[in-house]
C-alpha cells in the first residue's frame, strides 16, 4: 500500500460532499420547521434529532448494520432500492453519514430561523410575497450564516467521523477507506510519519472549518446588534 | 372625514367590515365597521386583542369563525368555508418594531411590495413613495442606518407601496419618542388625506386617537364595547366599565331623585345632589355621572354662603404643579369619592391647594353626562 496515497482524501471528500448536498436542504427544512412549530411532538422530534450527537458511533453503527442487513426487511427494501446491499458499499456510507450529522445541519438551522423575528416574514407575506419569494428575498439572506455553519460543520464532521465509517463501511480501498480509517491502519501498521500527515491535514482543515463557522456566527451578531 | 371618493356609494363599496368569533385564547368577539378614508382607532388596554383583531384582518391569524369583507370583496367567510392567502388580500400594513427587511436598502424595501412592474418602475415608484414619507437622500440606507422615526416611515412607505385596500397600523408610534412622535402624527395626518382606503389604527393611547383619527372601537377582554366617532365614544361612552377604559375619573353613581323640563336632579347620597341634564328615566334609577375635568370650576370657600346651584364641597387632598395648571383631587363631603379637575395655576395660591383645605367646586350642568346602568345612553 503506498504509504501516502490519495485515495482516503477522495474518498472522504466524495463522502462528505454527497453527505453535505443531501442532508442540507433536508436538514434546513426540518430546522425550519422546528423553529417555527407549535406542534406537542417537538420536543420528541429535537431529541431524535439530536440523538446522534450523544449516542457513541459504535451505536449507531450497530443499528444500521442491522437495519441494512440483507436478512431484515429493510435490507430488502433497501437492496431493491440500490440493486446491491448497502453494507459495505459507499452508498451505506452516505446514507450512515446522513444519519450521523443530522444535529449538525439541524441544530444551526434552527437557531438561525429561531433568531429571524417572525414579523419579518408576515411583512413579506403582506407585502405580496409568496412563501417560496418570502423564501428567496427574506429568509436565505437572513439564515445564511446558519447555512455556512451547518454545511462546513457536516464537511468537516464527515472527514473525521471513525466509528459509524467502520462498522457500516469497513475498510475498502478506494471505496469506504476514508483519511481517518487510514490513520488508523497507519497507527496499527507502525507507519507514523504517515498517520502523521493525514492527521495534520484533517487538523489544518478542520480549524480551517471552525474559524470560517467562528466568524460567520460573529459577523452574524455583530451586524443584528446594529439593527 | 377625508376622501376624494365621489359618492356615498364609492365610499360603501370600499368599506371593511368585520366579524370575528374566537373561543380560545385569546377569547375573542369582535364587530367593527371602516369605511374608505375613514381612520378607524382601535383602542383597548394590553391584552385586550386589539392585535388579533389586526392579525385576522390581515390573513395572519386563523379564527374559528366570521367574515373579514373588503372593497366588495369577501377575505374571509367561514361559513362558506373562503380564505383568501394573505398576499391576495392586498395589505398594507405596519408592525409595531416595523419588521424591515434588515438586509435590503430603504428603497428595496419598499420596492419589494409593488407587484406586477418591471424593476425599473418598481424602482421609481419606491422613490416616490420615500419622497411622500420625507425619506428622500435616505433610499440607500439600510434600516439600521436608520433612526426609529425613519423606520417607521419606510415601514409606512412600504405599506402604502402596494396599492393596498386596507392599511393596518399596530402600535406604528410606540416605540419612538414623543418629539418623533408628534412629528410622525402630523406626517400621517397628511399622508392619510388622499388615501381612499379603511385605516385602522391599533393603540391604547386615547390622546393619539383624538389627533389622528376619525372613529373609535373600545375593545376589550375580547370584546368590542362601542364604536363610533372619536368625540362620541370618548364623551358619551356607553356604560361605566367604557368611560374608565377611557380613563375618565369623575365617576359617580347616583340616582335619579326629580324631573324638571330643563334638568334633572341626581342624589349623591342622603347629603349630596347635583343637578344634570334632562333624562328619560324614571325617578329612582340608577345611573353614572360622569363629569368632565373641564366641566368644574374652583370656587373659593369663603364666597359660598350663597350656595351655587351645583356645588360640590369637600377638602384638597392632593394638588399637583403640572406645567402652568394644577391637577387638584378634592375628596368630597357628601360621598366618599375623590373627584379630579385641573385649574390654571394663577387662579388658585398655593395655600388654598394645601392638603384638607376645605374646597367648593361647581359643575357645569353641560359637563355632566348620563350613563344608564342598562349601557343605553340616556341623554337628550
Amino acid at each position: 500500500m503506498n504509504s501516502l496515497s490519495l485515495s482516503p482524501f477522495i474518498v472522504s471528500f466524495k463522502l462528505a460532499f454527497w453527505t453535505t448536498l443531501i442532508l442540507l436542504p433536508v436538514g434546513m427544512w426540518i430546522g425550519r420547521w422546528l423553529a417555527y412549530t407549535r406542534c406537542s411532538a417537538k420536543p420528541w422530534i429535537e431529541s431524535l434529532v439530536l440523538l446522534p450527537l450523544v449516542l457513541p458511533p459504535t451505536v449507531i453503527g450497530y443499528y444500521l448494520l442491522t437495519v441494512f442487513s440483507p436478512d431484515s426487511i429493510t435490507g430488502q427494501w433497501a437492496m431493491q432500492l440500490f440493486g446491491q446491499p448497502l453494507v459495505f458499499t459507499f452508498q451505506g456510507l452516505v446514507v450512515a453519514s446522513i444519519i450521523v450529522n443530522i444535529p449538525f445541519v439541524v441544530q444551526p438551522m434552527q437557531l438561525a430561523y429561531g433568531s429571524m423575528p417572525i414579523e419579518i416574514r408576515e411583512a413579506a407575506w403582506v407585502s405580496g410575497l409568496s412563501p417560496i419569494e418570502t423564501w428567496w428575498h427574506v429568509e436565505l439572506p437572513q439564515v445564511w450564516p446558519g447555512i455556512l455553519a451547518s454545511a462546513t460543520l457536516v464537511f468537516s464532521h464527515t472527514l473525521g467521523e471513525f466509528g459509524v465509517v467502520l462498522l457500516v463501511g469497513g475498510n475498502i480501498e478506494g471505496i469506504t477507506r476514508t483519511v481517518s480509517i487510514a490513520i488508523y491502519d497507519h497507527v496499527q501498521a507502525f507507519e507514523m510519519q504517515a498517520a502523521g500527515w493525514f492527521s495534520l491535514s484533517l487538523v489544518v482543515f478542520s480549524m480551517a472549518a471552525l474559524l470560517i463557522v467562528r466568524l460567520s456566527a460573529h459577523n452574524a451578531v455583530a451586524s443584528k446588534k446594529h439593527r | 372625514m377625508t376622501n376624494s371618493l365621489h359618492n356615498q356609494a364609492d365610499v360603501a363599496a370600499h368599506r371593511l367590515d368585520v366579524s370575528l368569533q374566537q373561543h380560545n385564547f385569546p377569547a375573542l368577539d369582535v364587530r367593527m365597521h371602516c369605511s374608505a378614508g375613514e381612520l378607524l382607532a382601535l383602542v383597548g388596554p394590553s391584552g385586550s386583542g386589539k392585535t388579533t383583531v389586526l392579525r385576522s384582518i390581515a390573513g395572519l391569524h386563523t379564527i374559528d369563525s366570521g367574515f373579514v369583507k373588503c372593497a366588495s370583496k369577501t377575505w374571509l367567510d367561514t361559513k362558506n368555508k373562503v380564505n383568501i392567502a394573505v398576499q391576495r388580500r392586498r395589505i398594507g400594513m405596519v408592525f409595531q418594531h416595523y419588521a424591515l427587511f434588515p438586509h435590503k436598502t430603504a428603497l428595496e424595501n419598499v420596492a419589494l411590495a409593488i407587484r406586477a412592474k418591471s424593476t425599473k418602475e418598481k424602482r421609481l415608484l419606491a422613490a416616490s413613495w420615500l419622497e411622500r414619507t420625507n425619506m428622500t437622500g435616505m433610499e440607500n440606507r439600510q434600516p439600521r442606518e436608520l433612526s426609529g422615526g425613519q423606520r417607521q416611515r419606510v415601514a409606512l412607505a412600504r405599506a402604502l407601496a402596494g396599492n393596498p385596500s386596507v392599511l393596518l397600523l399596530d402600535e406604528p408610534f410606540s416605540a419612538v419618542d414623543q418629539q418623533t412622535r408628534r412629528k410622525l402624527y402630523r406626517e400621517l395626518a397628511k399622508l392619510r388625506a388622499g388615501l381612499e382606503i379603511p385605516m385602522i389604527l391599533v393603540t391604547h393611547d386615547v390622546l393619539e386617537v383624538q389627533q389622528l383619527a376619525d372613529s373609535l372601537c373600545l375593545i376589550h377582554k375580547g370584546q368590542t364595547l362601542q364604536q363610533g366617532t372619536v368625540h362620541d365614544v370618548i364623551t358619551k361612552p356607553n356604560s361605566k366599565n367604557i368611560a374608565k377604559l377611557l380613563g375618565h375619573q369623575n365617576l359617580f353613581t347616583a340616582t335619579v331623585a326629580s324631573l324638571h323640563p330643563n334638568l334633572s336632579v341626581f342624589k349623591l347620597s342622603e347629603t349630596g345632589y347635583l343637578n344634570g341634564p334632562v333624562v328619560n328615566l324614571p325617578k329612582g334609577a340608577t345611573v353614572t355621572l360622569l363629569i368632565a375635568p373641564s366641566a368644574i370650576s374652583f370656587v373659593v370657600s369663603d364666597l359660598t354662603e350663597s350656595n351655587p346651584p351645583n356645588l360640590l364641597k369637600g377638602t384638597v387632598r392632593d394638588a399637583v404643579s403640572m406645567g402652568d395648571e394644577w391637577s387638584i383631587t378634592v375628596h368630597l363631603d357628601a360621598i366618599t369619592k375623590s373627584l379630579r379637575f385641573r385649574v390654571p395655576i394663577h387662579t388658585v395660591s398655593l395655600e388654598q391647594m394645601r392638603p384638607g383645605n376645605p374646597i367648593s367646586v361647581n359643575v357645569r350642568l353641560s359637563g355632566i353626562y348620563v350613563i344608564d346602568e342598562s349601557g343605553n345612553a340616556v341623554i337628550d
